[in-house]
């Protein structure tokens, strides 16, 4: 008897549907333990996850408040992925972004509202692009790899926000809070139901439909799944793969810094430390889970948002500590990347032995 | 061990293969291959590309397990199941890509290839060991180097120093020249002299004939899979070897309607190229390709014609001399990418780079058009033009498909190519460079890949076909021209010469009295 790892020659529909649900289940089952190790009843908490984030008007618009920024960031680094290009500074983006909206929002002195809210969407779709832009210039030129230069931007990006507002920045009136001063209501986006639901959902959702859009129908889509399914052979068709890394690395920043255009508009209307609590990390696993389509960012921040938000409440109820929920989204990408060796492989046990 | 007594007329030879056999699905890799080695002898295997070296080879040091036939070490017959029990056996091999840490120095390097070194070594006698051997073979190499920081040439010694060290009997090294500079290859000769003399037997392989003359005690000729003949020293010489190596049958002939004009499409003076590492792959090349020629490219694997395909469809460019095409110089990338446009290309390598393997047939029949106006709306690609253009691809090519959206690599290497000469030829270049186009094709492939080209010709089509093959040459071209490290050594027209004619401008000799 001997065990045997062939590659499949196609990869069945009916297990890449069902291995993600699969290993999120598992991950909830493994993650049951490190409930039951801190005293509490996993069902019981599963359950208040599900009531607290979907249950009410109140916890569902909690959740998409959770969701928005999730979707920009998912959206940025997934089109950098279809591309084999890994924007791992997403978080660092959302900051650039935040901080391109507020210089926008706090010194531009326009007083129209679509103007404010024009002027701001660019000022962080260019912070956001640029940021990362810095780490496709060098990929394209250089060689140089953009893994390692995202990740350490972000910290840059963090600290330099933090020097904006513990320095230039700090609201005069603000007890020397690291905080900027209130944006006026012309730079805040509309708010739902009296909720704190804000108009950077339905921005989000535009925004995953103008990408799906993009990839899949335009010229460029086709040149960037060319340029990730096989470099070489993009520049053998004559295609500039340089100029393409750029783009697509300036793109995927762009969309991530809105997710800070979003938060400051939508939700804290100021710039503040902990602006993100860690959105762009979260985005490299939603963008994972969500196999790099757009429609599936959507989904899968969705889901995130649940367990956000649910977590939260667990925080509440039960003083678990927040690296809870980070443990379990851990748990998630860790059974997810597990689950597509059984995509890609089959296992097989066969009978004898190979050969004298 | 007295067996070794009843095998006495084999003591001379320490390795004898008789008659091995080695296939692949559909493919007959090796077959009747027979040679031995006797202790202290250099022995050549010669043969073309496709011609069964590398399988032999990997045969020989267990990587493959023969389907028929014998192998004997010192007279025994052995099984090997692994690399490692052919080391255990005292066979070992210098592969072309070095098998080295980079980031660790050579001493670190050796020792990682050693069985049995203690947990608790002491450095100090293992480095006195290395550094005898070091000395003894006249190594210019400190053991305290990072293996980056070394030449190539050097880094060869290191592999060699590895299967010293193991008292490997019997080594094996593939193409171990291909690599290096001609004075490094010089020092390469004198090391193996000098393992000679301590009774080490060496299998060399390689195809440059000048070498395989200066270095060899013996000399067998793989073709096609079987060994044709081992010759010991003096009974060779390089016309003879080349004319086994390229084979006697008769030259095949091809009936093609002649509409060659004399008009140039393409003139290459005195072009030179170099690679990385900063030798020359193109020297002083010239070449004039015809409207409507096929112009062979004939030449021993490793002389410059990948860097020739490479500069004329823009993927290198060059260091001196000019492209002129329709009396334009369009040397100059900038110049060149314009009109490569026209130019199409079969690459050597298909799957790396002739096509994008995640992303279906239509979408890769559109590789080099995408942005036609025919395959988009504005910014949108029009999908159903795509469709219908595979469609009929599909048809006229008779490819082979899985379903709608199958993703290329789950199709044959026939298929594949088919797939990018459908690409290729779609545009109705005016130059068509082909690099070993049917490499690894079985044989109706093949047939449908010379049509093809055939057929452009007739229409005007201009095509530089480089392959190994001289039968598929010689039935194929218009002209052939031979190439030679880099240079360009003459014309035949491939109706009137020889093989002997050919297999000499491809050693590099000038047709003196021939042309």
């Amino acid at each position: 008897m001997k065990l045997v790892i062939e590659r499949r020659e196609i990869s069945s529909p009916f297990l890449r549907f069902s291995a993600p649900i699969a290993s999120i289940g598992v991950a909830l089952f493994v993650a049951g333990f490190l409930l039951l190790a801190s005293g509490v009843s996993p069902l019981a908490a599963y359950k208040e996850i599900i009531i607290e984030s979907l249950g009410s008007l109140y916890g569902l618009s909690e959740t998409l408040v959770k969701t928005t920024p999730l979707i920009f960031a998912g959206l940025g680094v997934s089109l950098a992925f279809r591309m084999q290009i890994w924007n791992i500074g997403a978080e660092g983006q959302i900051y650039m972004g935040a901080m391109g909206a507020t210089w926008v929002a706090l010194f531009s002195g326009l007083q129209n509202h679509w103007l404010m809210m024009i002027a701001m969407f660019f000022a962080a779709f260019l912070c956001g692009g640029l940021w990362a832009g810095v780490a496709g210039f060098l990929r394209a030129r250089w060689q140089v790899n953009e893994v390692i230069v995202t990740l350490l931007m972000n910290y840059i990006a963090i600290l330099w926000v933090d020097y904006l507002i513990y320095g230039p920045w700090k609201d005069p009136k603000g007890f020397n809070f690291p905080l900027t001063a209130q944006f006026s209501d012309t730079a805040r986006f509309a708010e739902y139901f009296n909720t704190r639901m804000h108009s950077g959902f339905f921005l989000a959702l535009f925004c995953a439909l103008v990408l799906y859009l993009f990839i899949e129908k335009t010229v460029w889509g086709y040149e960037i799944k060319v340029i990730g399914s096989n470099q070489k052979a993009a520049q053998y068709a004559g295609m500039n793969t340089g100029m393409a890394i750029f783009f697509v690395l300036f793109l995927s920043g762009a969309i991530a810094g809105i997710a800070g255009f979003s938060e400051v508009a939508g939700l804290q209307h100021r710039l503040q430390h902990g602006l993100s609590p860690g959105y762009g990390y979260t985005a490299i696993i939603i963008a994972w889970l969500a196999k790099r389509s757009a429609i599936g960012v959507v989904i899968v921040s969705f889901l995130m948002g649940v367990l956000l938000v649910g977590g939260d409440s667990l925080q509440l109820l039960w003083q678990l500590p927040v690296a809870f929920v980070y443990a379990f989204q851990g748990l998630i990408l860790f059974f997810l990347l597990a689950s597509d060796f059984f995509i890609i492989y089959r296992v097989k046990l066969i009978k004898g032995v190979a050969h004298a | 061990m007295p067996f070794l007594f009843s095998l006495l007329p084999y003591m001379s030879d320490i390795l004898r293969i008789e008659n091995i056999r080695k296939t692949f699905p559909g493919v007959i890799a090796l077959d009747e291959v027979s040679f031995s080695v006797a202790r202290g002898e250099i022995h050549t295997l010669l043969g073309e590309n496709g011609a069964g070296k590398s399988t032999l080879m990997n045969v020989l040091t267990g990587l493959y397990h023969p389907d028929r036939g014998q192998i004997r070490i010192a007279g025994e017959p052995i099984h090997f199941t692994s690399p490692r029990d052919a080391l255990a056996f005292g066979i070992g091999m210098v592969h072309q890509h070095f098998m080295l840490v980079p980031a660790h120095s050579v001493f670190e390097n050796i020792l990682l290839a050693l069985d049995n070194v203690p947990n608790f070594y002491s450095r100090k006698t293992y480095k006195e060991k290395i550094q005898k051997l070091i000395d003894e073979f006249d190594l210019d190499l400190d053991l305290d180097t990072p293996v980056w920081k070394l030449s190539i040439g050097a880094q060869q010694w290191i592999e060699l120093i590895k299967l010293l060290m193991r008292d490997c009997q019997l080594l094996i090294l593939d193409e171990p020249t291909a690599v290096l500079t001609p004075q490094e290859a010089e020092r390469l000769f004198s090391v193996l002299r000098h393992l000679k003399k301590q009774e080490k037997s060496i299998i060399f392989i390689s195809h440059k004939m000048r070498e395989v003359m200066e270095i060899s005690d013996c000399v067998t000729i793989l073709k096609k899979g079987r060994s044709i003949a081992t010759l010991t020293c003096g009974d060779f010489d390089e016309s003879k070897l080349a004319s086994l190596m390229i084979g006697k049958d008769k030259i095949p002939q091809w009936q093609k309607n002649l509409q060659m004009s004399d008009e140039i499409v393409l003139d290459i003076q005195n072009l030179s190229v170099r690679n990385d590492r900063g030798l020359s792959d193109l020297d002083g090349f010239n070449l004039r390709l015809k409207k409507g020629e096929i112009l062979g490219i004939a030449g021993v694997a490793g002389n410059g014609q990948k860097a020739l395909a490479e500069v004329l469809t823009g993927l290198k460019n060059t260091s001196q001399g000019r492209i002129m095409a329709g009396g334009k110089d369009i040397t100059n990338s900038n110049a060149r990418y314009s009109y490569i446009a026209g130019i199409a290309h079969i690459p050597e390598d298909r799957k790396s780079i002739g096509i994008a393997p995640d992303m279906s047939v239509d979408e890769n029949l559109i590789m080099k058009s995408f942005k036609s106006r025919s395959f988009r709306n504005w910014i949108f690609q029009n999908k159903k033009a795509i469709r219908q253009n595979a469609a009929e691809k599909i048809e006229q090519f008779a490819i082979k498909t899985g379903p709608d959206g199958t993703p290329v690599r789950y199709l044959s290497g026939g298929n594949i190519q088919k797939v990018i000469i459908a690409r290729e030829l779609s545009e109705h270049p005016a130059v068509l460079v082909a690099l070993y186009p049917t490499r690894g094709l079985d044989i109706g492939s093949a047939g449908y890949v010379h049509k093809v080209i055939a057929d452009g010709a007739g229409r005007g089509m201009s095509t530089i076909l480089i392959a190994e093959d001289l039968d598929e040459l010689l039935k194929l071209s218009d002209r052939i021209a031979v190439m030679f490290r880099g240079k360009l050594i003459g014309y035949v027209n491939p109706r009137k010469t020889t093989r002997e004619e050919i297999g000499l401008m491809m050693s590099g000799e000038t047709p003196g009295d021939a042309a």
